[in-house]
């Protein structure tokens, strides 16, 4: 038989236990587990930020297929990944593919986990675990080797958008206009989108002053936690808003700009992480399939005068982007830039240069 | 909803045929309870009459009639409908509706096409339209010119290199495609391919690429998504209907799933496409680099697929779209919590794998390729996809016990076959590894991905693992990991050496049972209230709980294959709906993605998982429900009933001991004895040398057939004491576990049938029919008449008693099918089938008398009124009609003979029988008028039967030509022909440039003797004629009536009249 198999265990804050067996390292962690439904795009949403401190379960059963890619540095980014590194705490799949096919991979998904100390768990019924989440809501996790211990910990206690943003301002392209990104946890492919549209992008830490500097736009990016922790990022948009100058927010960008507007947030009771989420663009009938991870929402019903929904969700209604009736102040919650996912709202980006125009 | 039409004509997609099967049943029904929802009129042209779009809770009105411009326009200018949908019955009403189009027809009746327009259609199906319209949005398409004639074929060819591709415009299923290596073979396939159409296609030939497809929904807001992504195991060469399929797909990275996604969205949108479509692209395996290969604007066999592996409605949904909604607006049906415009989410894989019936056909090439040639499918689920792959080729029935250990399907040239595919090349893969093939090397020879061959590899593991065990109990956690990885109990007890019900005896002590789970569309996201469930290894939860007592199980008909297909899906589906009607929950099996019977909205559970003992006996011990019927999906339900029966399930229906008593061939003929019920003289075979001794005392022909089998597999007549002993093996082949049984075979006999339902042993409603073709055909292949306009009352009187008899004596419950031969007055029982049988939704709608609702109620126990006598007494005639699909199988005979070659039929009704024979005729590809005919009319006896035939249609005032015998037969009779040379003489004029430059309207063909295999002159002719599309007979009796019945009617003495005014 196959070499022999490591078990180790799911154990829920709910006291449930999930038998499997370890691909990845070695390692007992803790975090919240939550569940994504994508069918494909492991290497992009592992090295997700906003997926920090989380323990992410797949429901897709078959995960490892095309192994990892060998990624290559272009315009200073790692041009397959989102992040440079595996940004998931650990990794639960039905069946783990050991054998891998592709012609961009590099190595295995097994090699890449254990390269980054990330456990990751095949053989458990990922079905029954989603629905479980479902019905209960995310819940802590921790993931078990052997006689190891480890507490139950709350990623969403602490600000985690200070443990993944980046700690001095880094400049990419040379495009005409520019855009100050504001890293909560930003994916690289906001970046390349905005380079692809010849647009200089000067990435900022999230609690960074730039409100002085010259700029033509002011781009807010997706980051994993609680909004509320980012008080300072806040502050900053609601400052800069006097300047009148084009904002667009993505996911977190999405609920700190509704925050600046004096909108409330909240807690979703599973989140959404998928590829599949419609939004309508509100007074039309248009629909688009997006990309979506995030676990905290934008009460639509607390926007103040001045601004009014610009999306929202066909399957739950949740809000899925704001816009200011007059200012070119726009966010939404999903993911135009994709990766993983359907690349339907890139449009958007294009939106966005023209308003910086 | 503004602007809704009042009144819609549906067209279908007529017989089920290769490349165009049960999958528009489902498509049709869907859209015809779309529309009803809204409102609609609904009028369903179809002459299918065993689908379950043709009944009469679904259309308003249904004409069972050709679905050809001729016909259709007759239905318009009567029932002057305000719409049309053309992207409901496959390309028969595409091509249907874009010919009505171009003639001005639907504009002169105010007919408005809905959904996709037709310059749209005609953007997709028009080659160099199609290149030019994707080439302005930057979209690659395989290099391709299209090309009118042979020689520009060659230049063309020669341009883009060797080897290309030949395609036709305008095709289903890929009919008449091929690959050509040489100058010499676009020659040959170009000169063919352009008698079917006057367009055809050289294309870059992408060997070894991924083959990838999509399937797409668009609203008139131009909202766009994907439904549904597939990915085919055998790349690109074969055919996508001849290739395992699965969904999603496994070898894609996010990139290359979203770059092929996008285009597809975008060049929907660029085509102005509303409501489905389907995309091709060619995927290079070494980069992102792509080509779309075609795109079909309507409802498909792959999204009848896509529907059916994610849940998602798509017809449902394309008929809402057509009929303005936007996606928004439309309700997801699955979850009934969201909207139709999301893209599924799966948790789970599904594999499509093809079913094929070569071996039915006499002399047909075995490979598989760009044409297609299987006559049905199967979808398996699993959560891994050895599991999903090895349930699959169980579900196949072809003997196959998973992917590995088989008794049959043993490999003589592994290389050959992995590089130069037939059927079977499945099962070379394992072959090939056992005898040392690294993965790279089948990867070398197959292109398939690697990925996929690793997967087969681990099964070949397991198999390794298990086959170490010897003598020893076999641990947990192999035989778990077999279970996960698809093994059956049975092919485990094959290695372990003991038996199925041991293994599962020691599964169940382990605590081993597969869980059920649901299909939600969403991967459990949302709450679900889904019906629509499958069983797995690779989960330690069930869905949901099993608390209904009061359920009952119907099992289904599985792959659609040549004698089993939509009439027994019309049945499992009318047993449901009866069953419902008594208050019963019901619970389907079935995993045949073509039929209605496995919609998510006929039954209360559906499992789509395999109608094998273990599987059922698994479903059964969670749902205890009341009983399971195995009488309605044909052959392989009833097969179980005996095995199910001594597991301790209760059978619903006849007994399990009546079933066997009625198919073991040696139980039955000594119960005719008994009753003095005459049979054809016959004995069970222990040797060759016993068999000749019989066919001696007897005399020949003699025909041999084993026990338990549907559609007369391995069915054959032998004349000589050589075809004796060459049949012996073949069916000793097909089924080891049941005994050979010959008989004397009956000549110059007339057959009949009669259908039925018992209860508790009484007679309850029948119905008596005949063939036209004398016995020797195979009664599937058959011309059936109801009521019977030329047997004798006596005859009829004596089927009816023995019928009595044998109900009684088998205190039959049910439904049950007897086949006789009749001599004079002199009949004798050829075979009983204790189920519901082909001709059950036939008879049923001609008498408008539900047969199978009446069998199920008797099933069930539940009273049913006596029968008025008086709805037996018709006005009309319906008559029944083969479908054949010669033209794909290349190089096969297009005879009849004992062992089933239909691959459909279609049911008319006249108000005479000629009327309704030649509707008929006119639904499954003869044409009228004719002018030119061929004649060969076979031996002495037949030619002078015909010489009657001949001299009406000389009155008529036809053109003969005919080959030597034929013609010095006519000669003779003072008949004007013109002798035409045989096709191997190589003379002039040769019958060969005859057929081939369209100037022979018919031909009648008569062939010499039952089975005779050789490349002969009569052979070339028929042959040539299926190539050409040249109506064939090849049977005097059909021959005859044909000819009488278009001496007293043309086509215009047809009336254009709907079930409802027949009836």
């Amino acid at each position: 038989m196959e070499a022999k198999k490591i078990k180790a265990r799911l154990e829920l804050e709910d006291g449930s236990v999930f038998q499997g067996y370890s691909f990845g390292a070695q390692t007992s962690v803790a975090g919240e587990v939550v569940f994504n439904t994508s069918m494909v795009g492991y290497p992009e949403s592992l090295t997700d930020p906003s997926y920090y401190g989380q323990i992410l379960v797949l429901t897709y059963p078959l995960i490892g297929n095309y192994g990892v890619p060998e990624s290559h540095i272009v315009d200073g980014l790692d041009d397959c990944f989102e992040s440079s590194r595996v940004q998931i705490t650990g990794l639960i799949v039905s069946e783990y593919s050991f054998d891998y096919q592709h012609w961009s991979a590099g190595k295995s998904l097994a090699q890449w986990l254990i390269e980054h100390k990330v456990p990751g768990l095949y053989g458990i019924d990922t079905r029954m675990l989603t629905k479980r989440l479902r019905e209960e809501g995310s819940m802590l996790g921790r993931l078990l080797f052997f006689t190891e211990k480890k507490n139950f910990y709350d990623p969403n206690k602490i600000n985690l958008v200070e443990r993944v943003s980046i700690r001095q301002p880094i400049d990419y392209g040379t495009g005409d206009k520019k855009v100050i990104l504001v890293d909560c946890g930003a994916k690289d492919n906001i970046i390349r989108c905005l380079l692809q549209r010849d647009v200089r992008v000067r990435r900022v830490p999230w609690n960074y002053d730039f409100t002085h500097e010259e700029f033509d736009g002011v781009m807010i990016s997706n980051g994993p936690g609680d909004p509320k922790m980012c008080r300072d990022t806040v502050a900053l948009v609601q400052k800069v808003m006097d300047r009148e100058k084009p904002i667009f927010g993505i996911c977190m960008g999405n609920q700190i700009l509704a925050l600046a507007a004096g909108a409330d947030t909240f807690k979703l009771k599973f989140g959404h992480r998928s590829q599949n989420q419609p939004c309508v663009e509100v007074g039309t009938k248009r629909c688009y399939i997006t990309s979506q991870n995030h676990g905290y929402a934008v009460d639509g019903r607390t926007l103040p005068e001045g601004w009014e929904p610009w999306f929202v969700n066909a399957n739950d209604g949740t809000n899925e982007g704001i816009r200011h009736t007059s200012q070119p102040f726009r966010s939404v919650q999903f993911h135009p830039e994709a990766a993983p996912g359907p690349v339907d709202t890139a449009i958007l980006f294009d939106d966005f240069k023209r308003m910086m125009l | 909803m503004n602007n809704l039409p009042d009144k819609v004509i549906i067209l279908g997609s007529s017989a089920l045929k290769i490349g165009e099967a049960g999958e528009f049943d489902y498509s049709g029904s869907q859209a015809i309870k779309a529309l009803k929802e809204e409102g609609v009129n609904t009028i369903l042209m179809n002459p299918n009459i065993a689908t379950i779009q043709t009944s009469d809770h679904l259309a308003d009105q249904v004409y069972f009639l050709p679905v050809t411009p001729y016909f259709v326009e007759q239905v318009i200018q009567k029932e002057k409908p305000d719409g049309i949908l053309l992207g409901f019955g496959g390309q028969t009403a595409l091509n249907c509706g874009l010919e009505l189009e171009k003639s001005g027809v639907l504009a002169r009746y105010g007919v408005r096409v809905l959904g996709t327009p037709v310059d749209a259609i005609l953007n997709t199906e028009d080659r160099n339209l199609f290149i030019a319209k994707l080439n302005q949005i930057n979209v690659k398409t395989a290099r391709s010119f299209a090309v009118t004639g042979v020689t520009e074929a060659i230049q063309k060819a020669g341009e883009i290199g060797f080897p290309v591709m030949i395609r036709i415009a305008f095709a289903l299923g890929g009919l008449g495609s091929g690959l050509c290596r040489n100058e010499q073979e676009v020659r040959e396939l170009a000169q063919k391919a352009l008698s079917y159409t006057n367009q055809i296609l050289i294309e870059e030939y992408l060997l070894g690429w991924k083959e990838v497809e999509y399937e797409i929904v668009r609203d008139q807001y131009d909202n766009c998504l994907s439904v549904c992504n597939m990915e085919n195991f055998d790349p690109m060469g074969i055919h996508t209907g001849e290739s395992i399929v699965v969904a999603p797909s496994q070898t894609l990275s996010n990139s290359e799933y979203h770059k092929l996604r996008e285009i597809a969205i975008r060049t929907v949108r660029h085509m102005g496409i509303i409501g489905e479509c389907n995309i091709q692209y060619a995927l290079d395996p070494y980069s992102e680099d792509y080509r779309v290969i075609e795109i079909n604007a309507r409802l498909s066999r792959s999204s009848a697929l896509a529907s059916k592996a994610t849940g998602y409605p798509l017809a449902h949904v394309a008929a809402k779209l057509a009929l303005g909604y936007s996606l928004t607006e439309v309700a997801n049906s699955i979850t009934k919590v969201t909207k139709a415009s999301f893209e599924p989410a799966l948790d789970y894989l599904v594999v499509k794998i093809p079913r094929w019936d070569l071996k039915k056909f006499k002399q047909v090439s075995k490979r598989i390729g760009s044409g297609m040639k299987s006559v049905g499918e199967i979808m398996a689920i699993g959560r891994k996809f050895e599991e999903a792959l090895q349930k699959g080729l169980r579900m196949l029935e072809i003997g196959a016990s998973g992917l590995v250990l088989n008794k049959q399907f043993g490999v003589a040239d592994i290389k050959k076959e992995l590089a130069e595919p037939t059927d079977q090349r499945i099962f070379a893969i394992p072959a090939a590894i056992k005898a040392g093939l690294t993965v790279d090397e089948i990867h070398d020879l197959t292109h398939i991905d690697k990925w996929f061959l690793f997967k087969i590899k681990n099964i070949v593991d397991i198999e390794k693992w298990l086959s170490r065990v010897g003598e020893q109990r076999c641990p947990k956690d192999l035989l778990e990991d077999a279970k996960q990885h698809g093994f059956s109990d049975e092919q485990i007890s094959r290695v372990l050496e003991t038996t199925e019900a041991q293994v599962r005896e020691l599964r169940q002590a382990y605590g081993l049972t597969p869980k059920v789970k649901q299909i939600d569309t969403l991967a459990a996201e949302y709450p679900a209230q889904t019906n629509y469930l499958y069983l797995t290894y690779n989960g330690t939860e069930d869905d949901l709980g099993f608390l209904e007592r009061n359920s009952v199980m119907v099992l289904g008909g599985g792959a659609y294959r040549i004698g089993s297909s939509v009439e027994f899906d019309w049945c499992c589906v009318n047993s449901v709906m009866a069953l419902k009607e008594l208050n019963y929950q019901t619970i389907m099996v079935n995993y045949n993605p073509e039929t209605v019977s496995t919609d998510y909205d006929e039954c209360d559970k559906l499992y789509f998982d395999e109608l094998s003992y273990e599987t059922v006996l698994d479903i059964y011990e969670k749902e205890k429900p009341i009983g399971v019927i195995v009488s309605m999906g044909g052959q392989i339900p009833n097969n179980l009933a005996l095995k199910l029966d001594k597991a301790g399930v209760k059978l619903l229906g006849t007994s399990a001991r009546s079933i066997d008593n009625a198919e073991d061939r040696h139980k039955f003929s000594k119960l005719l004895d008994e009753l003095g019920i005459d049979q054809p003289e016959w004995k069970e075979l222990s040797s060759v040398q016993d068999a000749i001794q019989f066919a001696r005392d007897v005399g020949y022909p003699v025909l041999v057939r084993p026990s338990y089998v549907l559609s007369g597999a391995a069915m054959s007549v032998a004349s000589t004491n050589a075809e004796l002993e060459k049949f012996l093996t073949k069916a000793s082949d097909i089924s080891s576990d049941y005994p050979v049984v010959i008989s004397k075979f009956i000549e110059n006999a007339k057959e009949i049938e009669i259908d039925a339902v018992a209860q508790e042993g009484e007679l309850l409603v029948y119905a008596i029919s005949e063939h036209v073709e004398n016995a020797g055909v195979h009664s599937g292949d058959a011309t059936m008449v109801l009521p019977p306009q030329r047997t004798y009352l006596e005859t009829t009187r004596r089927i009816k008693k023995i019928a009595r008899q044998l109900a009684r004596a088998l205190k039959i419950n049910g439904p049950f099918n007897m086949q006789f031969v009749a001599k004079g007055n002199a009949v004798k029982v050829i075979e009983l089938n204790l189920r519901a049988s082909r001709s059950f939704p036939f008879v049923s709608k001609i008498f408008k008398v539900n047969f199978i609702d009446i069998a199920t109620r008797v099933i069930m126990g539940h009273h049913v009124p006596k029968i008025d006598r008086s709805v037996f007494d018709l006005e009309y005639v319906g008559v029944k009609a083969p479908q054949f699909s010669f033209t794909r199988l290349i190089g096969a005979d297009p005879t009849l003979g004992v062992e089933m070659a239909s691959t459909g039929e279609v049911g008319c009704l006249g108000d005479d029988f000629e009327e309704a024979f030649l509707k008929a005729l006119l639904s499954v590809g003869y044409k009228l008028p004719v002018k030119n005919i061929l004649l060969s009319t076979g031996p002495i006896e037949s030619k002078a039967e015909f010489l009657h035939s001949t001299r009406l249609l000389e009155k008529m005032g036809m053109n003969f030509y005919a080959t030597g015998g034929t013609a010095k037969f006519m000669q003779a009779n003072d008949l004007p022909v013109t002798k035409l040379n045989w096709p191997l003489s190589n003379k002039e004029p040769n019958v060969n440039d005859y057929l081939e430059n369209g100037k022979i309207d018919l031909v009648i063909n008569i062939p010499k003797n039952y089975q005779e295999e050789e490349l002969t002159n009569d052979y070339i002719i028929r042959r040539k004629a299926v190539d050409f599309a040249i109506p064939l007979f090849t049977n005097l009796q059909l021959a005859r009536r044909f000819v009488e019945a278009i001496s007293h009617k043309s086509i215009k003495d047809l009336q254009i009249k709907s079930w409802k005014e027949h009836v």
